[in-house]
């Protein structure tokens, strides 16, 4: 037979990365991932340089500059103290809502009865946006903590239940049926199997609703308070100190990874049985 | 003595278009050790007389007894095997057959003896302590049959249980649960739309009629047992299967009339 016509796969570049939903080897994914970063600071670096006007170079500093001012904010401002009244609010907040809305939710999803009381309040106030309580908070609470911690429990409760409720509504009707065939009471059927089914998830929406409760506290801290990253950030823009607010933001950022991976760690280990794609 | 019996159940939805007949006066009774199979056109209301025999759905009309007894709830004396999302995902694989035994309290060494037995018996070995998730889908049905019988239930009640799987899984599946039933007789009302299934499985085969579900024919299958994989090429087998193909496509060109009357 003639060589010619055996026909040989193709493993061109438009095959490897333009094929909608394929995957691509390892180590591209890697090079992508760090090439990003750099990509980001690159272009922050070389947009800093680029600025002449001395006025304006204050306000795009480079970053470097930013990784020193931070240093400079741990150790002369001491920003920690900052971004630990920033952290108690936010669990402060978190938790309240949560310790309510979580059983709340999960009421509401199993119980038509509760779902037709609760739901039609909850549903409204959720699209009343938390930060525009702000002023009446002040006006009833003052500018203490409480008036931080009602703002985030406001802002995460609301949508929390909902979610938790929707999780919970969710539960296939067989899992449940199957249980009862197996002999289960009501109460069986609710605790060793209801619960159990919306562990997860429920998890999963405390991580989605612990990222909305910063920018929640940030608004909250911005408009009036005497300690925390926003009023740090409000401060430094007093004092016409762009690099210390880019320092504060970024520090945000970190605070919410570490959040979100310990959110991911706590998942991992209390479901092991769940089959996640990678993320 | 397991008989389980229904008796002139109806079962009606009232919706916004009117009234809506699912099924319409049913009787029928599943004597002690029988394997009976309902097969009918989809939407012909079979599953919901599933429903009903478990208990987990009220009639509107009728009762259904169990050895000469009403039922009024679900309970474990009726164990029953659904299509999908039957296994618990967090339980492992021991531990969602020894659901019921830890329901009824049952001594652990007693539980633990059950369900090793059962995991053999079904051909799980290895999978004991994997999760649902990690199974296929045919090892799944498996365990939930095995989950079933660990309650060791008076009735059998299988709703389309391998309606899930790919045809070559489905005929293991089946050829199984025959040697299991010849096991343990146990009382087995069986749903199912795959009419070969039903001919291969059961003693007796009640076809359904399009809605409203009435049984229009019952059938006896004289297959001899232990039924094995010669038997789908037998004469008889063929011989039944037409009969059968026959009502169930004149249901369903009559229930795709009746849509069309209705559009």
């Amino acid at each position: 037979m003639p060589s010619a016509a055996r026909p040989r796969r193709r493993r061109g570049f438009t095959r490897t990365y333009l094929t909608p939903k394929q995957a691509i080897p390892r180590r591209a994914r890697v090079i992508l991932a760090v090439g990003s970063f750099v990509f980001v600071v690159g272009v922050w670096t070389l947009l800093a340089a680029l600025v002449q006007n001395p006025l304006s170079a204050l306000f795009v500093p480079s970053p470097y500059q930013v990784v020193l001012t931070w240093w400079d904010m741990m150790v002369n401002l001491a920003f920690y103290n900052d971004v630990g009244w920033s952290t108690f609010r936010i669990l402060a907040g978190f938790l309240l809502a949560a310790v309510v809305a979580v059983p709340l939710g999960l009421l509401m999803g199993s119980f038509e009865a509760v779902r037709s009381f609760f739901n039609p309040p909850i549903n409204a106030i959720r699209y009343m946006p938390a930060s525009a309580f702000i002023p009446l908070l002040i006006l009833l609470q003052g500018l203490g903590e409480d008036e931080k911690i009602t703002i985030i429990w406001i802002g995460v409760f609301f949508q929390l239940v909902l979610m938790v409720m929707d999780i919970a509504h969710r539960v296939p009707d067989e899992m449940l049926n199957v249980a009862y065939t197996l002999g289960a009471s009501r109460w069986t059927v609710f605790y060793k199997v209801f619960l159990p089914a919306t562990f997860p998830e429920v998890v999963d929406a405390l991580r989605i609703t612990m990222g909305w409760a910063w920018t929640y506290l940030i608004v909250a801290e911005l408009v009036a308070a005497e300690h925390g990253i926003g009023s740090f950030i409000l401060i430094a823009e007093r004092y016409l100190r762009a690099d210390r607010i880019i320092a504060a933001i970024i520090t945000i950022g970190i605070l919410g990874l570490i959040t979100d991976t310990l959110f991911a760690v706590i998942h991992r280990l209390a479901f092991p049985y769940v089959q996640k794609v990678r993320a | 003595m397991s008989e389980i019996q229904i008796a002139d159940v109806a079962m009606r939805f009232r919706t916004r278009r009117g009234e809506v007949r699912a099924l319409e006066r049913i009787s029928l009774t599943v004597p002690d050790g029988q394997f009976a199979c309902i097969v009918g056109p989809s939407g012909c209301g079979k599953s919901t007389l599933l429903m009903i025999a478990a208990g987990l759905v009220t009639p509107t009309e009728g009762e259904v007894l169990l050895n000469g007894k009403v039922t009024l709830e679900p309970g474990a004396d009726r164990g029953m095997v659904f299509q999908s999302y039957s296994l618990f995902p967090w339980l492992s694989v021991r531990r969602n057959i020894e659901f019921g035994p830890e329901i009824k309290k049952a001594p652990p060494p007693d539980r633990r003896k059950t369900s090793s037995e059962l995991i053999r018996l079904m051909r799980l070995d290895g999978f004991a302590d994997a999760y649902p998730s990690a199974l296929s889908g045919g090892m799944k049905q498996r365990a939930a049959i095995a989950r079933a019988l660990a309650n060791d239930p008076e009735v059998l009640l299988m709703d389309e249980p391998f309606g899930a799987l790919d045809a070559q899984t489905r005929q293991i599946m089946q050829e199984l649960l025959t040697d299991i039933w010849q096991r343990y007789r146990k009382t087995v009302l069986f749903v199912t739309h795959d009419i070969e299934e039903a001919i291969f499985l059961g003693d007796v085969i009640y076809v359904m009629t399009s809605r409203p579900g009435r049984i229009r024919t019952t059938l006896k299958v004289d297959i001899p047992r232990p039924r094995t994989f010669d038997t789908l090429t037998g004469p008889r087998f063929t011989e039944l299967r037409n009969q059968v193909v026959g009502i169930i496509h004149e249901e369903s060109l009559k229930a795709v009339e009746s849509e069309l009357v209705r559009a």
